[in-house]
């Protein structure tokens, strides 16, 4: 990531410590995940020790050190979803692309994660790409799920 | 201005605002402690100095080391409440960390025999974070840090790799409590190590074969550059 651009987030928050979680999130939301120079870079400009940023950084799970597909898989395995067919629907997307749970494509097209639960229970099983919900993702509709995704990923790149 | 405060029925001036676990000192009573060091800020992780405070007709229990003396409090550091608490805060850790001596020294006094928690890997950190605040309060170093969170907490260097703030003083082998950290120079690998019980820390994840190194790939394509460029000239002349 740019220094450049690393710099204007850190103006952006006037340097503050106690921002630090607001400045890692804008990270994440230009490169899908925390690069570890990024981290050193900003843990070099606000004068806040890197072993507190890393501590944050693996806190909580919102935050990535590896890097992610440009859409992320986000399989819910709640007590409903489970009931009607999560874990096929998982099955079929591990097979489809070619990764496990916590993996990333190697086109970095796609991360796939498993969620407890997403509260939309009634849409069971859920399967959520990117910031958009699919209801009744059983595993014969995710070939066409991806599918789309794939064409779309292509045509924007 | 001192105030009065009374310790086990022993009445003492403090500083207003003296932490319990330092009045009680000035009293001349031990309340038993994994996680407090004089020299450093108190971070009540250890939970084993649990005392009972009664202040302003309320009764409470808190940690004696970040809780501050006000005039007219009452402390009592050996009830049966707290006694029963540390019982049970001991069982947690040796459940975790069954081979710690401190941790058996003051089991034994409580007479705590059986341990029904125990667990099949066992680790020596008990997660009183004492080495990460030395190195960051008194040493000023900041090589060492808590990551991750729940059963996977653990004291690391940041992104586990090899540390460049460490200055390799030792100060964390000395705090630690339970004496999991070792400072080991062994023949296998080149370099210095530095063994936190089982959760290890692993300087250089590249067992310092530096060609294969990213860090270093750059410096050693360079060397190799210079040392054709002088084989070259050498076997022209």
């Amino acid at each position: 990531m740019d220094a450049q651009v690393l710099d204007r987030i850190l103006d952006k928050y006037a340097y503050r410590h106690s921002d630090i979680i607001e400045i890692m999130q804008d990270v994440q939301r230009i490169e899908n995940y925390l690069p570890m120079e990024s981290l050193s870079y900003i843990s070099e400009r606000l004068e806040l020790n890197l072993a507190r940023i890393y501590d944050i950084a693996t806190f909580y799970k919102a935050f990535s050190l590896k890097p992610r597909g440009k859409h992320v898989i986000k399989v819910c395995c709640g007590t409903a979803c489970h009931l009607s067919g999560a874990s096929q629907s998982l099955d079929q997307i591990t097979r489809q692309l070619g990764i496990e749970e916590g993996e990333t494509t190697e086109d970095r097209m796609f991360s796939l994660e498993t969620v407890n639960c997403l509260g939309a229970c009634a849409l069971a099983p859920v399967v959520v790409i990117g910031a958009e919900y699919h209801d009744s993702a059983d595993a014969n509709k995710i070939d066409k799920l991806l599918s789309g995704y794939k064409v779309n990923g292509e045509s924007t790149d | 201005m001192k105030i009065p405060v009374i310790i086990d029925g022993q009445l003492v001036k403090v500083e207003k605002g003296t932490s319990v676990i330092k009045a009680a000192g000035i009293a001349g009573i031990t309340i038993p402690t994994l996680c407090y060091h004089d020299a450093l800020k108190p971070y009540g992780a250890c939970r084993i100095c649990m005392v009972e405070v009664i202040y302003q007709k309320q009764r409470r229990v808190v940690t004696a080391c970040n809780f501050p003396t006000e005039a007219g409090m009452e402390v009592h550091t050996d009830t049966a409440k707290v006694r029963e608490i540390r019982r049970m805060v001991i069982r947690l850790l040796l459940a975790r960390c069954p081979d710690v001596p401190i941790l058996k020294k003051l089991a034994q006094s409580m007479g705590i025999e059986d341990i029904k928690l125990k667990q099949k890997d066992e680790k020596e950190c008990i997660l009183c974070g004492l080495c990460v605040r030395f190195c960051d309060e008194v040493v000023g170093a900041n090589a060492i840090g808590l990551s991750n969170r729940g059963i996977e907490r653990e004291v690391t260097t940041p992104f586990k790799v090899l540390s460049g703030t460490c200055i390799g003083c030792g100060s964390c082998t000395y705090i630690c409590p339970t004496g999991c950290i070792e400072m080991v120079v062994d023949g296998e690998k080149t370099g210095m190590r530095m063994e936190m019980g089982n959760i290890s820390i692993d300087p250089c994840q590249d067992n310092y074969e530096c060609e294969t190194c990213d860090v270093d790939k750059e410096f050693m394509t360079t060397v190799k550059r210079v040392f054709a460029e002088f084989r070259n000239k050498y076997s022209s002349h």
